[in-house]
């Protein structure tokens, strides 16, 4: 059997133009995919897989029963992860975190969180990839490099994507890459500026300085040649459509939030001159949709606390590398993410000395280190939902083929009831 | 002892591809444990691509296969991955965010002394194996 316009569900992109061949149940071609999207399907785990309570397989009810048990008796549990599972199962995620008092952040934070908290200071000139696919004549990767992190953005929305005023797709847009290293995206650019490490927040304030046609007295800031930024703002004035995809390196260095606060100023200001946006480049495939989720259920994106019975907000304190680190966090229920190969290893460490809960269709190395692991279906694979694209357009994840396992949104709803009746 | 090298950290194809094949896998183990440095830094630690090396922040340290790659002087890479995560620290400083990106780093070639066993065991972490000390 032939799928088509199959949604991946791997990265932030979410192609929806995936063909995928199933056979008696098993995929046996993705086509249109990229290196990562086909590695997710081809060795995606559909077959049947039983929860496990200290190491040892039990019945789901057993397990439920487990996890809802430490849950109750945590006073201060964390709920983390969220960006590779559907905006149905966030939902209940959320209750579940509303219900035991408890913090709930996503990957978010140690991702997006920063340019989230630019964008509530600054606000966000933005636009969808349709826009930037049919619109957009420049093009800035600033700090990302989607030729490894998001493979088919170049094609199908971006450098080479053709549209109703880009006809000729590459041959219209300019293509700019700032880097603090040469990359394979960089050599897809017409122009690629260096500045050095940790330096992007003086860059972006310069651009901002000549643009309100201020003189600078030096001839370069932070590694950039100032004649450089004065040609590249020109290009940035003069474009009909330009858009800035920032990425992990304005986000995890130096000023961090106050590097997207830069960043979204000079777009905006931009704006007195031509149409110009900016876009986040999100990783995991429904990490948009976890700060929508979030954000239209409780008011704010991530780093949140339910502990006095209504959300509070505070990165920093909320959220889970944080929670870990100062042992704030008594009990860890983790959906659909990896932190103990991912966070910084002081916060891993602290997952394995407290009960954790994994929701995950991969044993992962934080589920070889929980108390309670509970294998669920793969969304976008071995069930439908819903997912966010990095530009917070929601799109339909297809189900190919068929799993024994339940959702995590099945899953949750159990543990929520469960919990109902163990509070009683 | 190269002094004071930048270490960056970020995705990779192979990181991203070796994922799904199992983090226990060869392939991630093999995506996720190298070290990237630019020929003039590795000319300078007087080491050939391939040899392992020890690569230590403030935070912690990794013992690492050694690469060749076009970075600036003075700039080193580690893929995502357990490794690099034994290099970052967990300040945030307010934002949630560690500083992945942008740390101070060593690298020490290991001589004539022989290396440490590049398949250690790690407590706690899922018993991974390779890349970390």
């Amino acid at each position: 059997m032939r799928i088509e316009n199959v949604v991946c569900p791997f990265c932030g992109c979410l192609c929806d133009d995936i063909v995928v061949k199933v056979e008696n149940n098993h995929i046996t071609a993705v086509k249109k995919v990229c290196t990562n999207g086909r590695s997710l399907f081809l060795n995606a785990h559909t077959g049947a897989a039983r929860p496990t309570v200290d190491g040892e397989e039990v019945a789901w009810p057993e397990a439920i029963d487990a996890a809802a048990r430490l849950l109750a008796d945590s006073a201060s549990p964390l709920i983390y992860g969220l960006s590779s599972t559907a905006s149905e199962a966030q939902r209940k995620a959320i209750a579940l975190a509303d219900l035991l008092g408890a913090t709930i952040d996503s990957t978010s934070s140690v991702c997006h969180g920063p340019t989230t908290i630019g964008i509530q200071s600054q606000g966000e000139p933005t636009c969808t990839l349709g826009e930037v696919k049919h619109r957009a004549d420049l093009l800035i990767f600033w700090g990302c490099n989607p030729a490894e992190a998001h493979q088919r953005h170049f094609a199908r929305y971006s450098v080479s994507a053709r549209g109703k005023l880009t006809p000729q797709g590459r041959k219209d847009r300019t293509v700019v890459v700032v880097d603090v290293r040469p990359t394979r995206s960089s050599r897809s650019a017409d122009i690629f500026l260096q500045p050095r490490p940790g330096c992007d927040y003086e860059v972006l304030s310069a651009l901002r300085a000549l643009l309100k046609g201020e003189t600078l007295d030096v001839t370069e800031v932070g590694g950039v040649g100032v004649a450089q930024l004065a040609a590249l703002l020109e290009r940035m004035k003069s474009c009909r459509f330009g858009v800035i995809f920032f990425g992990m390196g304005v986000t995890q260095t130096g000023a961090k939030y106050l590097n997207i606060t830069e960043l979204l100023a000079l777009v905006a200001e931009l704006n007195d001159y031509t149409r110009f946006t900016a876009m986040a480049m999100r990783g995991h495939g429904n990490v948009a949709g976890a700060d929508c989720t979030l954000t239209w259920q409780t008011g704010y994106p991530f780093a949140i606390n339910f502990a006095r019975g209504y959300p509070q907000y505070n990165p920093g304190e909320f959220t889970a590398v944080d929670m870990l680190a100062r042992r704030e966090a008594d009990a860890a229920l983790i959906i659909a993410s990896d932190p103990v190969a991912h966070f910084p290893r002081q916060a891993a460490q602290r997952l394995s000395q407290i009960p954790t809960i994994v929701l995950d269709p991969e044993v992962n190395l934080t589920a070889r280190e929980a108390k309670v692991v509970l294998p669920t279906a793969i969304y976008g694979v071995s069930a439908a939902g819903t997912a966010y694209r990095m530009d917070n357009v929601p799109l339909p994840l297809k189900k190919v083929v068929d799993s024994p396992q339940p959702t995590d949104e099945e899953v949750l709803s159990q543990i929520i009831a469960r919990i109902g009746s163990v509070k009683k | 002892m190269v002094p004071k090298l930048i270490l960056i950290t970020g995705r990779t194809i192979k990181q991203g591809e070796a994922l799904h094949k199992g983090k226990d896998s060869d392939e991630y183990r093999q995506a996720t444990g190298f070290v990237e440095m630019g020929h003039l830094d590795r000319e300078n630690l007087g080491v050939e691509e391939g040899q392992r090396v020890r690569v230590r922040t403030a935070f912690g340290e990794a013992e690492l296969e050694l690469r060749e790659g076009n970075l600036p002087e003075g700039m080193i890479f580690v893929p995502l991955g357990p490794a690099a995560n034994a290099l970052i620290g967990v300040e945030t400083r307010g934002t949630g965010m560690p500083d992945s990106k942008g740390l101070e780093a060593e690298v020490e070639s290991f001589g004539t002394s022989p290396p440490k066993p590049a398949l250690s065991k790690v407590e706690g972490l899922g018993g991974i194996e390779g890349g970390l000390v």
